[in-house]
């Protein structure tokens, strides 16, 4: 029998990206933002964006498909694609879903993308003014829990105190984040570096563990890769960055409602986590670069446990900044800033610095990076997370 | 039983919507009682509520009386205020309350007393019944103190 997988299968043959904007200061509207960042990943591959046959996004992208469709005049859409869930869980399952449309044939040629302009619409971490509140959030509105700094608040609470983990682990996060954020002229953080008396003396959002620093910015922009069959990839202008694997989900009753996933503290990667491995046949110790979506730091803490890289009784001796910074330390995380100091591009900025990683066109490049481990945004229902390859680990 | 008329939070926070598959617990709140789901079919307690249960997929479930007490599960203190009857507002607590007697379920509110107290998960809770009488709709939040 044919073996069931994504290895190898497909490749990210172009990357676009928007410049990145402080929240409102884009002067593009955001389906504008979309448009230029899907050019741009068609250029950057050589292809006509004519040619492009399908859109994947997720986290309720507002640019729909069709309209991106007709709006580029593309000859035919074969796939169209929104991953169900919030924040950038989907960010990950989005290239996988691509590449899945692309192995099975459903598709050829196909954009994964995120178009997010706060300042056009409603911001994140802003509780909804709202007279009543709905659904789950009628438990939590009424009690002051209403962003998405709160609601994981308490997963993180519960994971840091139960392994003693102390707070200096989430600030080498944030730390890494910034340092790389400094060389990378992309970066809206790039110019205000962040030291350890800085991080400290920085605001409560929320205690125990989100300081000022903890949390992801909000940002105006727009993203996109381009996948296709690895054959094609090998034709097309760029290094091709293949992916080995892909998965999405979460555990058992994850997204058990009013905070009553059996398993709470977590970041919802320990089966996801598994699958990935399996299917990319590598494991933790394989990976040489490491990017994973910081909406908090916390998150990243746990994401980092259930992907085997940390073990949380060894977290306070090796979070600490040199071990994350490229190009020498033991895991290079985020070498372009990520959400937090490059761009709170819901994530895609992470696949993108995963892909000039291998390609080695990366500001912070780690030398001869030839796997990368890209964790979607964790904590949400459904996560996501991929593994990309060079040449080379086929 | 205990209710309180001071208030954790400042007006003008959403109030809880009206839903028919959550309206008996609010109604149950309202009498001061705690009354969430458990499942006629296999007698687990669930929460939150749903339309079927997760366990033996029986679309037969009750709403009973849970003894209101219970241990911090996990907690936050918010300071950033993300709504505007919140801003000037102090920090304040939120708990996660696990139910040990109802099969661990856990239920959300704030921390009553003073908002900087030192928080520590396993702490014996019960509940304050606070209600919102004024409201167009009134509705009674549940609160949690530290168990004397």
């Amino acid at each position: 029998m044919t073996e069931r997988t994504l290895r190898g299968k497909t490749a990210i043959a172009g990357i676009g990206e928007t410049p990145y904007y402080k929240h409102g200061q884009s002067p593009h509207d955001e389906f504008k933002l979309a448009l230029i960042a899907v050019l741009e990943a068609c250029k950057d591959a050589g292809v006509d964006p004519r040619d492009v046959d399908g859109f994947a996004s997720y986290g309720g992208d507002r640019s729909e498909a069709t309209r991106l469709a007709a709006a580029l005049g593309i000859k035919e859409l074969r796939f169209s694609n929104m991953h169900w869930g919030g924040g950038g869980g989907g960010v990950c399952a989005a290239v996988a879903n691509a590449s899945a449309a692309v192995h099975s044939g459903i598709a050829d040629c196909v954009i994964a993308f995120r178009s997010l302009a706060q300042g056009q619409f409603r911001r994140y971490g802003r509780g909804a003014v709202a007279v009543a509140a709905m659904g789950e959030d009628a438990f939590g509105a009424p009690y002051g829990l209403m962003s998405p700094a709160q609601r994981f608040a308490m997963k993180i609470t519960r994971f840091m105190t139960d392994h003693g983990i102390r707070h200096e682990a989430l600030r080498a996060i944030a730390m890494a984040s910034y340092h790389h954020a400094q060389t990378n002229p992309r970066a809206v953080m790039r110019g205000r570096p962040l030291d350890e008396a800085k991080y400290d003396a920085s605001r409560w959002i929320v205690e125990p563990f989100h300081r000022l620093f903890d949390c992801c910015m909000e940002n105006d922009c727009a993203a996109a890769v381009l996948v296709v069959p690895a054959g094609r990839a090998k034709d097309l202008g760029q290094r091709p960055a293949y992916v080995l694997g892909g998965a999405q989900g979460g555990h058992h009753r994850s997204a058990a409602p009013v905070h009553n996933a059996p398993l709470y503290a977590s970041s919802h990667f320990t089966t996801v986590a598994r699958n990935l491995y399996d299917m990319a046949k590598l494991g933790p110790k394989d990976m040489d670069v490491v990017q994973a979506y910081e909406n908090f730091t916390g998150g990243v803490m746990m994401s980092l446990v259930e992907h085997g890289l940390v073990k949380p009784e060894e977290a306070n001796e090796f979070m600490i900044p040199s071990n994350l910074y490229a190009p020498s330390g033991r895991m290079p995380l985020n070498t372009s800033g990520g959400n937090l100091a490059e761009c709170y591009m819901h994530g895609l900025e992470l696949v993108i610095e995963g892909v000039r990683q291998l390609r080695g066109t990366a500001c912070n490049q780690v030398p001869g990076a030839k796997t990368v481990l890209v964790i979607g945004g964790p904590m949400v229902t459904p996560v996501s997370n991929l593994i990309l390859g060079t040449e080379d680990t086929l | 039983m205990s209710t309180t008329t001071s208030r954790a939070l400042p007006a003008g926070l959403p109030a809880p919507g009206e839903e028919s598959m959550t309206k008996p617990y609010w109604d149950g709140t309202r009498k001061n009682r705690l009354i969430v789901q458990r499942c006629r079919g296999c007698g687990h307690w669930q929460w939150g509520p749903e339309w079927i249960c997760h366990r033996c997929h029986a679309f037969d479930l009750a709403w009973e009386e849970v003894a209101p007490r219970g241990r911090i599960y996990s907690w936050e203190r918010p300071h950033h205020p993300v709504h505007p009857a919140l801003q000037g507002h102090p920090p304040y607590v939120i708990v996660l309350v696990e139910l040990p007697h109802a099969d661990n379920i856990r239920v959300i509110g704030n921390l009553l007393g003073d908002p900087l107290q030192e928080v520590k998960i396993g702490t014996a809770v019960e509940a304050v019944f606070e209600p919102h009488d004024e409201a167009d709709r009134p509705y009674t939040l549940v609160q949690w103190r530290i168990a004397v």
